[in-house]
């Protein structure tokens, strides 16, 4: 379902972010996306929702090239993947429940639709009871958890997450990996990014390794 | 867990129907939401809203005033004239004659004689001042021909009105056609001079609400990103500045409106005596329904237009990082 084809990123300022990356995932997998603060974890993931453009090779998304889309296709794209933003990217303006009805309502759903499913997916992360508070009153790893739950709440079949435990202590951590897997389990294919190489090594699944832009190796499983 | 991740279930495939509720659900929300949004800085709107007030207010009442001009020119039939005054003494029978004889002549296209008596009755009737008139021993109005020029070029009426300045008899020659034109240029100018400012004028809305249109875009930068990011399309960020644009437009509207009946009522009463004096029963019209119908469209519109410029220009230059 997505697959990376000699992919290389170079920013304005010069930096070579990806170079020559080729992997490719089958809808339903789960993959780590490990390496260095710095190897391209965040890069690789914003090239496949199109926030970033690959200075070379392609990247195909469901057999649509994501290099060529236009940028009026750009948003049907971001539809169909759920991200979880290192930086959360909260709106501190809103509630939680605005802030995780915010798909639903660009998707355009009935707002009783939109309800249940707000509920059912704030009540995944956890945080039912939260509903009604902002952002700003949350911890760290609250709006995570939010944003966790703003990513899976239009049911995409490509989940990524960037950092997602990393400002969570190892219970909340394993609490979320868990709701990863569950996830994964009911078909959603899943990327984590993350440095927490103990963490990968307990879960097992396949790895994909990044050291300067450069893919390492790709163990399956490790 | 399968009720929040059914697999495969991509984008849940929505009929047209669907498509369309959800988009006829989100302009009613947005709709409402902008003017909602304005309260919540209520100075800045008012603002905006008496400076576009004033700014369509402006060409407005210049051009009811225009309209008003307008009348004196319909009440002209377009042909110039030349007034004959005969000598106070001449015998109504020769004044006939005289007509006569200058009607016939090849560069006149007709001569009317308007007598004493007539002359009298029209004053009586037009001033109103008859009883002053009647209050005099004698009629002190002259006898005057009535004459239209064949030709009314430059050259051939100057030769016409020598010739009858020549005429025995005749007291005075009063060709009117100068002052009117005169009048008329002054009135072509006034009307072109109000185009202009409501041209500039309309720009100027333009600029005001674009800029306000782009305040509000800088402020809601962080929500434009994360909309974006979550897969909003570009006329789903749009929407809501394009009605913000519309409200500007429609309050700006509404508040012209007021400007421009409250002038109405101020200025009418001078306009109507003004009327009177020149025989014209022209009075200053408030708005009606179809003026209002079209001073709220046309600010409207101007807002509209504003916000798709401000929007084309700004919009587009904010990316999620
Ligand atoms: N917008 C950018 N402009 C220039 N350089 C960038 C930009 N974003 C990231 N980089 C650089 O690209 C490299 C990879 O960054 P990133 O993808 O964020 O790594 P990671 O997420 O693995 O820590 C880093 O050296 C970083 O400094
Ligand atoms: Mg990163």
């Amino acid at each position: 379902m997505l697959t990376f084809d000699q992919v290389s990123k170079r920013y304005p300022s010069g930096k070579e972010a990806l170079s020559g990356v080729s992997f490719n995932m089958e809808a339903g997998e789960f993959a780590f996306l490990t390496g260095h603060s710095g190897a391209g974890k965040s890069t690789l993931m914003k090239l496949i929702i199109a926030m970033e453009r690959p200075t070379n090779g392609q990247i195909l998304f469901n057999g649509e090239n994501v290099n060529r889309i236009s940028n009026s296709r750009v948003a049907y794209l971001r539809r169909q993947v759920g991200v979880v933003f290192q930086n959360h990217q909260l709106l501190f303006d809103r509630n939680v429940y605005a802030n995780v009805a915010l798909p639903l309502e660009i998707g355009g759903h009935r707002p009783s639709e939109i309800r249940g499913r707000v509920r059912a997916a704030l009540s995944k992360v956890g945080l039912a009871d939260r509903e009604n508070h902002f952002p700003i009153t949350l911890s760290g790893g609250e709006q995570q958890r939010v944003g966790i739950a703003r990513a899976v709440v239009n049911r995409p079949p490509l989940l990524l997450a960037d950092e997602p435990t990393g400002n969570l202590d190892p219970e909340l951590s394993k609490d979320i990996m868990d709701l990863f897997l569950q996830f994964n389990q009911v078909g959603v294919t899943v990327v984590i990014a993350t440095h927490d190489i103990s963490l990968v090594e307990r879960i097992g699944n396949r790895r994909i390794d990044l050291n300067q832009g450069r893919l390492r190796d790709s163990k399956w499983p490790i | 867990m399968a009720n929040l991740t059914a697999s495969g279930a991509s984008l849940s495939r929505q009929g047209l129907s669907d498509r369309l509720a959800a988009w006829g659900r989100h302009h009613r929300f947005v709709f409402k939401d902008a003017l909602l949004r304005l309260f919540d800085t209520p100075l800045a709107a008012i603002t905006t809203w008496m400076v576009v007030a004033i700014a369509l207010a402006l060409p407005i009442i210049l051009y009811l005033l225009l309209n008003y001009a307008g009348t004196l020119r319909q009440d002209w039939d377009g042909s110039p004239r030349i007034s004959l005054y005969l000598d106070r003494d001449v015998a109504e029978d020769v004044a006939g004659n005289m007509t006569s004889r200058i009607a016939a002549r090849a560069d006149i296209s007709s001569a009317t004689l308007i007598t004493k008596q007539q002359a009298l009755l029209d004053f009586e009737r037009h001033s109103g001042f008859g009883d002053i008139l009647n209050s005099l021993p004698d009629n002190p109005l002259p006898a005057l021909i009535e004459i239209t020029p064949l030709s009314t070029a430059g050259g051939d009426i100057q030769l016409l009105l020598a010739s009858l300045q020549q005429e025995e008899l005749v007291e005075e020659v009063v060709y009117d056609a100068e002052w009117m034109l005169r009048l008329f240029t002054m009135l072509e100018l006034a009307e072109r001079l109000t185009l202009s400012i409501g041209i500039v004028l309309a720009v100027g809305v333009l600029l005001i609400i674009g800029n306000t249109i782009r305040l509000t875009i800088e402020n809601r930068r962080s929500e434009i990103e994360v909309v974006k990011l979550v897969g909003g399309t570009d006329s789903f960020v749009r929407r809501p500045f394009l009605y913000l644009g519309f409200w500007l437009g429609l309050g700006g509207a509404v508040g012209a409106w007021l400007v421009v009946q409250t002038s109405i009522g101020y200025l009418s009463g001078p306009i109507e005596r003004l009327a009177q004096s020149y025989r014209n029963d022209f009075a200053l019209q408030f708005l009606g329904i179809e003026e209002t119908a079209l001073v709220l469209l046309g600010g409207s519109l101007l807002g509209v237009l504003a916000s798709v410029f401000s929007v084309g220009r700004h919009l587009s230059r904010i990316q999620p990082k």
